[in-house]
């Protein structure tokens, strides 16, 4: 019994972690269809804003919640202005000068910080079931999970905002007729989805430290599951990573961490070529 | 395009100093400056794969280094192997052909689009890093060969003549047959260009929708093209390995596939020569400045990158030929201005 329920922890764990790691791309890509390809380098970004505020002195709490999500947030809302709108429209383009970015953001990191590990324990202690014990920590990635889902869909479905997002996605130049100002729609979006990404990073920080380099072990999960789920930010990202977060547990539970990875891409490969038009292409028509 | 390479100048041109280079050069260069340029060459092949797909089959792949890495290490482990290195070459151009068009059909039949292309090559490159970095313990071997996981394969046999597994190629050797492996890549991929399949290519890179149409098929086209890319780009990891006699989990790094990505860009994506010309031009500028060591390779990279996506769209080799040409259409104009109306072609 406590097994199963250890394993089903396990199971909501690995959904959540993809769930956050994708969030704040899939914002991006669900409005304005452009993969940010530093995705990882903000990742690391708010990670970094976290340990170093944290060994500054500020409360670790203050440092994920409060700090991280705003500075990268902000440098998302620069990044756009500077560099991203010059590109809409050119695809190609934006993913290149997105992945310079990402290059760049390595190179610039590792000048400053030092080719290192860095870190902080994790907060919380455990908790114990049964045999076994839990990181209390999990509990906090399934709660913020949900709350990020839960709070994109309200914003989207209640706000103002939200229905002038939802115009813009589903057609900028009539929303432009309307008198919307879909580049500002654009910046707010890529601020709030850097945000979002910004705040992944710092919750992810105290489990795993943060080295320049980090990145390479979240984006392959983060863009498989944003383009499995395929443009709508909560279907998608909801059904993707349901799937492959249990399919990859699963894999890890088989044979160690190792192929969980490769799971991830043969499964969203299979579905990719059965679902050309992505989950919420074909299932989810209507939904957000 | 409607000259054919019979007639192109360019071409022969490019011939005579491929070749020139390659029988002069031993001679006048020291064994330094041959091993320097060993490099560049070996570089160029690379480019080159990427050069094609990318500028004749319209497939943007950010995962160019997972088809380095692979040849490399196919070359490495089977010519450990082996003990000779004849088939294990041949070996490091099947294989990666054979693996991007497997990976090649699931992305082109599923019909996947630029944005979505350019994340699964990525995605496919970061799990082959991973998981060879994976691979240091004694328990993954093939056959003699210990993969050394984040260690690396070391002592990865030198060239030798196909057929006399004692006769080593020494460095000036290596360099004139991996100029000629130049040579003919370059020839072979001009020669696929001008065919009817590289027109039909060209068009699909053009118009997918109009190609298909028009009764071609689009997505065999493309797994085609994707899969020589692939084994090119294998080749060239065969001749890394076997330039360096080691080979390590970096092959298959992103900074691997970005450098692909930056040379054809810089030289302009579309041409062959141009990629070629980055090559040279960007190795030499960054071992100029690493040797400074203030700024790191992502930092050169990325930057150069980025100035070329905003500020140089077209490439080099494109924008030098459009202002000599625009110069030269200048000063015509100029001595014949009522012929012309001292108007400056557009398009060129």
């Amino acid at each position: 019994m406590d097994y199963v329920l250890i394993i089903v922890l396990e199971m909501l764990r690995a959904i959540s972690w993809l769930v956050l790691l994708a969030s704040g791309l899939a914002i991006i890509f669900g409005m304005m269809r452009v993969i940010n390809f530093a995705h990882g380098e903000f990742l690391m970004l708010g990670g970094y804003i976290t340990i170093m505020t944290h060994n500054a002195g500020v409360p670790l709490w203050i440092s994920i919640l409060v700090l991280a999500p705003l500075t990268v947030g902000l440098f998302g809302v620069l990044v756009e202005r500077l560099i991203i709108r010059h590109l809409y429209g050119r695809i190609i383009d934006s993913l290149l000068a997105t992945w310079g970015r990402s290059l760049l953001m390595i190179g610039g990191i590792t000048l400053i910080f030092g080719n290192t590990v860095q870190g902080v324990s994790t907060p919380l202690g455990g908790l114990a079931i049964g045999d076994y014990q839990v990181p209390l920590y999990n509990f906090v990635l399934i709660g913020f999970a949900i709350a990020i889902m839960a709070t994109t869909w309200a914003v989207l479905k209640f706000t103002k905002a939200g229905l002038i997002a939802r115009a813009t996605m589903q057609n900028p130049d009539m929303a432009e007729t309307l008198g919307i100002r879909t580049t500002w729609v654009y910046m707010t979006t890529f601020g709030i989805g850097s945000a979002v990404t910004g705040l992944a990073g710092g919750l992810v920080a105290p489990l795993t430290g943060v080295v320049p380099s980090m990145s390479v072990n979240f984006v392959g999960q983060s863009f498989i599951t944003v383009i499995t789920g395929g443009a709508s930010m909560i279907a998608g990202t909801l059904s993707a990573s349901t799937l492959l977060g249990t399919i990859s547990q699963g894999m890890t539970f088989a044979t160690g961490p190792v192929y969980g990875d490769a799971a991830l891409l043969l499964a969203a490969l299979v579905l990719l070529r059965v679902l050309p038009q992505d989950i919420t292409g074909r299932i989810f028509k209507k939904s957000l | 395009m409607e000259k054919t390479l019979a007639k192109d100048i360019g071409f022969y041109v490019m011939l005579c100093i491929g070749l020139a280079v390659m029988f002069v050069g031993p001679v006048v260069w020291d064994l330094f400056e041959i091993m320097q340029i060993t490099q560049y060459v070996v570089l160029s092949v690379y480019a080159l794969s990427l050069a094609y797909i990318w500028g004749f089959g319209g497939i943007l792949s950010f995962g160019e280094a997972a088809f380095f890495g692979l040849g490399a290490y196919t070359f490495a482990v089977a010519s450990i192997n082996m003990g000779e290195t004849t088939l294990p070459f041949a070996l490091s151009f099947i294989l990666p052909a054979a693996f991007g068009a497997a990976l090649g059909y699931f992305m082109f039949y599923g019909r996947l689009s630029d944005v979505y292309l350019g994340v699964v090559t990525m995605v496919v490159t970061l799990i082959f890093w991973k998981l060879i970095n994976h691979t240091a313990g004694p328990e993954y071997s093939i056959g003699d060969a210990r993969l050394g996981g984040y260690n690396g394969i070391p002592s990865i046999p030198v060239l030798n003549v196909p057929g006399d597994p004692a006769a080593w190629l020494d460095p000036a050797q290596m360099f004139q047959v991996f100029m000629g492996i130049l040579i003919v890549v370059y020839v072979f991929l001009r020669v696929i260009i001008a065919s009817d399949f590289g027109r039909i290519s060209v068009g699909i890179r053009e118009n997918e929708t109009r190609s298909s149409l028009l009764g071609y098929d689009v997505r065999r086209h493309k797994v085609i093209v994707f899969a020589i890319g692939s084994g090119i780009a294998g080749m060239a990891g065969a001749m890394w390995a076997t330039y360096q006699t080691f080979i390590d989990p970096n092959a298959f790094s992103l900074e691997m596939s970005a450098k692909a990505l930056v040379w054809v860009m810089a030289g302009g994506v579309g041409t062959l020569a141009g990629p070629i010309l980055a090559v040279i031009l960007l190795q030499w500028l960054s071992l100029k400045l690493g040797t400074l060591h203030i700024l790191n390779n992502y930092v050169i990279l990325g930057a150069i990158m980025m100035v070329l996506v905003l500020l140089l769209p077209k490439g080099l080799l494109p924008t030098i030929k459009a202002l000599t040409l625009r110069l030269w259409f200048l000063g015509q104009s100029r001595m014949t201005s009522d012929a012309t109306g001292g108007k400056v072609p557009s398009d060129v």
